[in-house]
Parts: structure tokens; C-alpha cells; sequence
């Protein structure tokens, strides 16, 4: 421990960059932190259920939502451009292609970093401005494991399972706008969709979602646990747990997109 | 309480030389204090004068910048994290807006700390340390509410049972009267005096409230500038000329 100084230290580069290197070094601590605690017992079973259930579940009428309308406007907004070819038969090939690769995951992810990283970070962050946090430290309860680790591991599980409802809830919405449109019976619908999607596609969007509900539960735990300035902390660490989260959720799927292109080209 | 024997009384907590600084602001400039076991010390202080601060350095949430604190025998500022979590089974603490945990019933928030803390209680056991804990601040009826049913008064005394489901052997309260209504005060006060009687604990209890300290405190000490100024009982304290705490006193007596 330093004495005090009476005056604000000196910058090492420039205090911009000073300042995003200590940040870049708190944030790998909490991740570091994150794996460390989830590891070791006790584990917090119930606490896990109950925020799957949180984010699950409670994420599903929007989910539904979204993934429905997302499925029956892709479908009719792509139509006229095949029909110029003739080949509006491909409708349900591209479809699946375009919820499975992409849109199923991104809708998710962005839709939960939303709900459910805004709803982490404000949470966490009153209980710490009314000193909740502090109240488990000092009771000896281990507050990071308990508020932390479990809804990390909650979207870390729930946002892929998530994803692959919102991919079947859009192709249901495909087909409808297909049967409605073209006729297409459910079975040829649903054979047309599984010939074109291979098993790289699903692993791949599964992949992809885990690290996003990683990252939204990450971010919204790391604003929130770590906020501060009373109740206007609060707003903050819940804006910035939607903002931060859905911004690293796009530079994720750009870096998804080169490496799950960099395997097809095997 | 059966202190005959103990003549020399034991030290719990001994402060020396504890300096911490937020930035620029020194808030503790040197502060030196010991607890007895068995007694109920009140520390007294204008708001802003690191008083909340103390205690919150006795239990490890915040490092002081130099000095040595030692709480039942433990240096506090070498332990490391898992010395700590230790030590904060044998210290309870009240906090001053009571910090229940929000989306927990009064249950949840006794039953926390220890199924966390004390391994294979049955469900009974627990059952029963928490409703024995209820019994003990009065509030038995509201074992199923949330905390944003109770009032002020309530929650204040719910966050003090749940310290005391652990069975602490030092109490720290931060100003456990504070906000509340003189009948409401009393209550809080009596129960502060049961802890010490009851279970033995030795306590610091942070307040501005000068009935609370008259009512409670075995000792008083009043912060002033950073360093306790004066130190004993409640009328040797107050038995001086000096302004500030001739204010105080003042103010909570007009007569």
C-alpha cells in the first residue's frame, strides 16, 4: 500500500490510453475471475436455474415474436429478386441458409442483450449502490459466485437454445409465407430446408451463440458489479451493458464469419 | 454479563495509526482505537468524518493506506481473501440502509448467509435459527414478506437478525437509528443492549443519534478532524468547553 500522493500520477503513455490499458486489464481480471470461481465449489445449482429460467424463459414471447415476423418478411422481401430468375422454389433454401448462418443468431443475441443485458447490469448495479453486494462480502458469501457466475453461465447456456428456437420459429414463419404464396407442402418445405443446411452451418451457429450469451452476461455483470455513483450509476451500467454487449455481438460475428469461412474453404 | 474474572479485559479490535485517503481527502488521519470484549462502544462524529469508513477498513472492505488494524487477534489489512471470509464469520454487520437483498424473502435473506457458511443443517435447523433470529428482533410474522413490504423500522432490524444468524462475536452497527422514530429508536436500542447481553457480543455501534449513544454505549468516542478527540463514558465526553461538542450535545438536548 502507497501513501497517498497528493497529486494524480503522471501518465506512462497518455492518459487515454492509460486509461483504456487499465480498463483492458480490469476486464481480463472479472473474465479471469469468472473462471476461476465457476470452477471451485459450492456451486450454485439453484441460483443457475433460476436465472436460465430468467433468461430463458421469460426471453420467449419476444423471441417468438421476432423470429416469426423476421421469417415471414425475409421470405417475402427475397421473393421478387428470385422471381426475375424463375426461382422462387429456392426460397426455402435461402431461407434457412440466411436464419441458420445468420439471422437466427444475430436476432437472439441482440434481442437478449436488450432484455436480458440491461436487466443484469441494473440489477447488479442498485445492489451494489444500496450496498447488497457489500453486505454478502461481509457475511462471507462470495458474492461474485452467487451474482456473477450464475448468470453468466445462465446466458452463456440459454442464448443458444434461445437461438435455435428463433431459427425454427422464423423457418415456421418461411413456410407459412411460402404455403401461402407458392403452395409448397410442409414436407417439401422442411426436405428442402435440410438438404441445404449442413452440419457445419448448425455447429457453427451454435458456436457462435454461446459466445455471444457469454459476452452479453459478461458485460452486463461487469457493468453492473463494478458501478458506481448512486442511482445515476444505475442507467449507466444498464446502457452500457446493451450498448457494449451489442457492439462486441457484431465484431463477433465478423470474426465468426472469417473463420467459419476459412473452414468451408478446407 | 460475567466480566468479574477478566480484569484486564481482553482487546478485540485494536486500531493504531490508521490513515485512509479518498484521492486528496484525508478522511482518517491517524486514528487509534481499541473494543473490549463485552462492551458496546459508540463513535460519535459529525456525517463526512470517516466513521463509516472505520468500520468498513475492521472488516476488509476498504484498505487503509497505512496503519495496523487487528480484529480478534487477525491483522485485517495482511489477511488474504479467504483469512477474511474467516474472520467476517465472527463480525457482524449492520449496515445503515439495512442492504437486505431484494429479490429474497426475510427467509431467504436469514437463510443466506448460513447455508453458505455452516455446512450439513438440515432443513429443521435451519428452520429453527431462523426463526429464533426473527423471535429475537420481534418480527416473527413477516418470515414470508420481500423487503419492499417492510418499513424503515422493520428492515432495520431484519438486516441485524441477519447478522446474527452467523452468531458474531463483534457487532458492527452503522447509525442503527438513523431515519427512524423515537419509539422505532428505542426498540432498535434495546435490542442493541439484548445483543450484548444475550450472546455476549462486543459492538461498535456508528451513530449521531446522542440518546443512542446515552442508551447503548458503555464508552463513547467522538471523531472529529480525522482522530478521536475524546474518549470515555457518555458524561465524562461531554463535560468540556469545547464548541463543537457543546453543538453536539446541543442539538440532541435543548433543554
Amino acid at each position: 500500500m502507497s501513501p497517498p500522493s497528493p497529486t494524480t500520477p503522471r501518465p506512462v503513455l497518455t492518459p487515454r490510453l492509460d486509461k483504456m490499458l487499465v480498463a483492458l486489464y480490469e476486464v481480463t481480471r472479472f473474465v479471469g475471475r469468472f473462471f476461476r470461481e465457476v470452477l471451485l465449489p459450492p456451486y450454485e445449482g439453484r441460483e443457475i436455474i433460476r436465472q436460465c429460467y430468467e433468461v430463458g424463459v421469460r426471453s420467449l414471447p419476444l423471441i417468438s415474436l421476432t423470429g416469426f415476423i423476421t421469417g415471414i418478411v425475409f421470405t417475402n422481401q427475397s421473393r421478387p429478386s428470385l422471381a426475375q430468375f424463375g426461382a422462387t422454389s429456392w426460397l426455402p433454401s435461402l431461407v434457412s441458409i440466411a436464419l441458420v448462418r445468420a439471422i437466427g443468431p444475430l436476432v437472439t443475441a441482440l434481442i437478449a442483450a436488450g432484455r436480458v443485458g440491461s436487466n443484469i447490469g441494473a440489477e447488479l448495479s442498485s445492489m451494489r449502490v444500496t450496498e447488497q453486494i457489500d453486505a454478502m462480502e461481509v457475511s462471507a458469501t462470495k458474492p461474485f459466485k452467487f451474482l456473477v457466475s450464475t448468470r453468466v453461465l445462465a446466458t452463456t447456456f440459454m442464448i443458444p437454445v434461445l437461438t435455435m428456437y428463433a431459427i425454427s420459429v422464423g423457418l415456421l414463419g418461411a413456410f407459412l409465407n411460402v404455403n401461402s404464396n407458392e403452395a409448397t407442402s410442409f414436407r417439401s418445405f422442411i426436405s428442402e430446408v435440410f438438404n441445404t443446411i449442413t452440419f457445419l452451418d448448425i455447429f457453427s451457429s451454435l458456436a457462435k451463440s454461446v459466445v455471444f450469451g457469454f459476452t452479453i452476461g459478461m458485460v452486463g455483470c461487469y457493468q453492473g458489479y463494478n458501478s458506481s455513483k448512486g442511482t445515476e450509476g444505475v442507467g449507466k451500467a444498464a446502457n452500457a451493458a446493451v450498448v457494449t454487449s451489442m457492439f462486441l455481438v457484431f465484431i463477433e460475428e465478423l470474426f465468426s464469419l472469417q473463420i467459419v469461412s476459412a473452414i468451408r474453404s478446407f | 454479563m460475567n466480566n468479574e474474572p477478566k480484569k484486564p479485559a481482553e482487546k478485540v479490535i485494536e486500531i493504531e495509526n490508521l490513515h485512509v485517503a479518498f484521492g486528496d481527502n484525508e478522511v482518517l488521519k491517524g486514528v487509534d482505537l481499541s473494543l473490549y470484549r463485552g462492551e458496546n462502544l459508540v463513535v460519535l462524529g459529525r456525517s463526512g468524518t470517516g466513521k463509516s469508513v472505520l468500520i468498513k477498513v475492521l472488516v476488509g472492505l476498504l484498505k487503509p493506506d497505512t496503519g495496523r488494524v487487528v480484529v480478534l487477534g487477525q491483522d485485517v489489512v495482511a489477511s488474504d481473501t479467504t483469512e477474511l471470509d474467516k474472520l467476517r464469520l465472527k463480525v457482524g454487520f449492520s449496515f445503515q440502509n439495512s442492504a437486505l437483498y431484494d429479490s429474497m424473502t426475510v427467509r431467504e435473506n436469514l437463510e443466506f448467509p448460513l447455508v453458505r457458511n455452516v455446512r450439513n443443517l438440515s432443513r429443521a435447523e435451519i428452520n429453527r435459527a431462523v426463526e429464533e433470529a426473527l423471535d429475537d428482533v420481534g418480527l416473527k410474522q413477516a418470515i414470508n414478506q420481500v423487503p419492499s413490504e417492510l418499513s424503515g423500522g422493520q428492515r432495520k432490524r431484519i438486516g441485524i437478525a441477519r447478522t446474527l444468524m452467523l452468531k458474531p462475536e463483534i457487532m458492527l452497527y452503522d447509525e442503527p437509528t438513523a431515519g427512524l422514530d423515537p419509539i422505532t429508536c428505542t426498540d432498535i436500542n434495546n435490542l442493541i443492549n439484548d445483543v450484548q447481553e444475550r450472546r455476549g457480543a462486543s459492538a461498535i455501534i456508528i451513530t449521531h443519534d446522542l440518546t443512542c449513544a446515552k442508551e447503548v454505549g458503555d464508552r463513547v468516542a467522538m471523531l472529529f478532524d480525522g482522530q478521536f478527540q475524546r474518549e470515555g463514558t457518555f458524561d465524562e465526553v461531554f463535560a468540556t468547553d469545547d464548541k463543537r461538542v457543546q453543538q453536539f450535545y446541543h442539538y440532541n438536548f435543548t433543554e
